[in-house]
């Protein structure tokens, strides 16, 4: 295991947040997978459909990577990618919208907490769900008129379950980084 | 302003990206088209990894299937031998249903019956989130595929073409929010509007108060929507109830009775008229006859209490040299006190016992469909009043009809003969037994 042993959440200074670097093909092959995962193994077991791996990886590289402009970019391509595949009648744009923000808050955050901290990772990943829905949600009704509902308890069930996925998925794509 | 931008170099890349990405929303938004190109990199990115993957997958499963549970094999074949005799009388039923169930062979038997054109597709993909009613097929732009094609299987319609790719599609269900098509009932032509509600349940619309359809009845595809070929099954109905100012009927896909994984894509549609039957499940499996069966039979066939006491009558006259049907009124007639007595009915008379004459015992002359062969009643009877009723054919009981027709009532002098005139025969079925038909 490569989390921190320190126990510390919070960081004293940003020189003790460290960049992570990956490879070109795992940044490419990673989110690639991960929208890949969600076209194709849903049809075969229904209830994976609620996993969000695009967005637990977008936050992933976010916070490892610890740039802002990094995060964002990761996750307005990793959003336009997912709204590609949503179907023609979804406009592109609104996955896209989401997920920039995504990418750039959990960059924000990196730079001040010890993100390799497991419950760090835990807390994140729910709290980065949650804003995604809910996000996700005000804009479809502010800026496509949508009716879409919102089912908190629901939404936050589905969230904690998202993070424990992402804990075991961030210490699988720990193995990616490049090594100093 | 430099200065600034390097300062908040971060946060306005965001601003950028995000403006960047309002503007294509709103542009799709306000003119109502699509970016195709970034859905045609993303789509030609991801659906290839499908295609290999499914590949994959249906050769990994075959090879564990063939090979690696090989193991196995012995104890499955015990527990299968002490199965047989419990599933051999079930099998009959279901080895049919076992056939039509391979999906390959079920889309290849419709799809070289129906008229319109198809073209066989697998589905790759699903939509890319929880209740995304879209599916991604492996037939694209390359094979023919056009937007608005309609998509089906043998057990109905399944959705139309949203976009055509290179190498793939993309089918919006009719489950889908969005989806709409024109329907007709089978059995009263009630035309309606069937809507997806983004659940396994699809809502039939504009169907007025007063037009009937009832739970159990289907839903046909009518052919006014220019998408679906008319006469395609789409669902049976699940509930009824009256709305205002239409009814709310909620019917079940028909499509979704068993998955899906293969489908075709109609590429030219030709109409077809509503069938007047249900739609069955499976196709019924009708053996064939057993050998020497259009062969006529040596043995004669059982008849009826009716055809034996015919048989009688034709064997009496017989014995007496006396025709049916002949000679003018009042020409004697048969002795018919001698059918009780043993030794005097021929053994033509009982057809039916074992080791009885060949001779078949009520010849019923082949009819045309629907009318009903006349067994006649002898026409050199002697005149009946009209209070003894005539000879009954159909009558089970010979010792009682005997004695009445051969011994006439004493006639009052000057009386006159009634004729008794047949009643107009009813068409019949054919196989109607002579006992079950009505009496002439």
């Amino acid at each position: 295991m490569s989390y921190s042993t320190s126990g510390r959440i919070a960081l004293n200074n940003q020189r003790e947040a460290k960049i992570s670097r990956f490879r070109t093909w795992v940044l490419l092959a990673v989110p690639l997978a991960a929208i890949f995962f969600q076209v194709y193994v849903p049809q075969f077991f229904h209830y994976l459909s609620y996993l969000e791996l695009p967005l637990l990886v977008v936050v992933y590289f976010a916070l490892m990577r610890r740039s802002q402009i990094h995060g964002l970019l990761i996750g307005a391509l990793v959003g336009l990618a997912q709204d590609s595949l949503l179907g023609t009648k979804n406009p592109l744009g609104m996955f896209g919208i989401v997920k920039t923000l995504v990418g750039y808050f959990a960059a924000s955050v990196s730079v001040r907490f010890d993100v390799d901290n497991a419950l760090v990772r835990l807390f994140l990943a729910f709290f980065f769900f949650v804003f995604h829905q809910f996000f996700y949600w005000v804009m479809a009704r502010a800026l496509l008129g949508q009716q879409l509902g919102f089912d908190l308890q629901q939404t936050l069930l589905i969230g904690l379950l998202n993070a424990l996925v992402g804990v075991s998925l961030f210490h699988f794509l720990d193995k990616l980084r490049e090594t100093a | 302003m430099e200065t600034f931008l390097n300062r908040y170099r971060n946060l306005t890349v965001l601003l950028l990206v995000i403006f960047a990405q309002l503007v294509l929303l709103a542009v799709q938004v306000k003119n109502d088209q699509d970016v195709r190109m970034i859905r045609i990199w993303t789509v030609t990115a991801v659906t290839p990894a499908a295609r290999v993957v499914e590949w994959l997958r249906g050769g990994s499963i075959g090879f564990v299937r063939d090979y690696i549970t090989l193991h196995d094999t012995h104890d499955q074949n015990r527990r299968l031998q002490a199965e047989v005799d419990r599933l051999k009388l079930e099998n009959i039923f279901l080895k049919n249903e076992l056939n039509t169930a391979d999906r390959a062979k079920a889309l290849g038997v419709f799809q070289e019956h129906t008229p319109s054109k198809t073209l066989a597709a697998n589905v790759i993909g699903l939509g890319a989130g929880a209740n995304a009613k879209v599916v991604f097929v492996d037939r694209g732009s390359v094979s023919g595929v056009q937007r608005g094609m309609a998509v089906v299987t043998p057990d109905g319609i399944v959705g139309k073409v949203t976009a055509a790719y290179p190498t793939a599609s993309e089918v919006q269900l009719i489950t889908d929010s969005d989806f709409a098509a024109g329907v007709i009932s089978q059995k009263n032509q009630v035309r309606g509007t069937l809507k997806g509600q983004g659940s396994p349940v699809c809502k039939v619309d504009y169907v007025p108060l007063g037009d009937k359809v009832a739970v159990g009845d289907w839903f046909y595809t009518s052919g006014d929507d220019r998408i679906f070929p008319r006469g395609f099954p789409v669902g049976i109905v699940k509930s009824v109830r009256d709305g205002q100012p239409f009814q709310e009927i909620y019917l079940e896909p028909s499509f979704l009775q068993r998955g899906l994984e293969d489908v075709l894509i109609i590429t030219e549609g030709v109409h077809q008229a509503i069938p007047d039957q249900a739609v069955a499940n499976q196709p019924v499996y009708i053996a064939p006859p057993p050998p020497g069966a259009d062969q006529p039979s040596a043995q004669p066939t059982p008849g009826t209490e009716a055809d034996k006491l015919r048989a009688e009558y034709k064997a009496m006259g017989e014995a007496q040299k006396h025709t049916y049907g002949e000679g003018p009124p009042g020409t004697k007639p048969p002795d018919f006190t001698k059918m009780g007595v043993p030794g005097n009915v021929p053994q033509a008379a009982t057809p039916s016992g074992p080791g009885s004459s060949p001779s078949p015992p009520a010849q019923i002359a082949p009819q045309p469909a629907g009318a009903v062969p006349p067994v006649k009643p002898p026409q050199a009877k002697p005149p009946v009043t009209g209070s003894a009723p005539p000879p009954s054919t159909a009558s089970s009981n010979p010792s009682t009809t005997a004695p009445l027709v051969g011994q006439p009532p004493p006639q009052p002098a000057g009386a006159k003969p009634l004729s008794v005139k047949p009643a107009p025969s009813k068409p019949v079925p054919p196989d109607t037994p002579v006992a079950d038909r009505p009496r002439e």
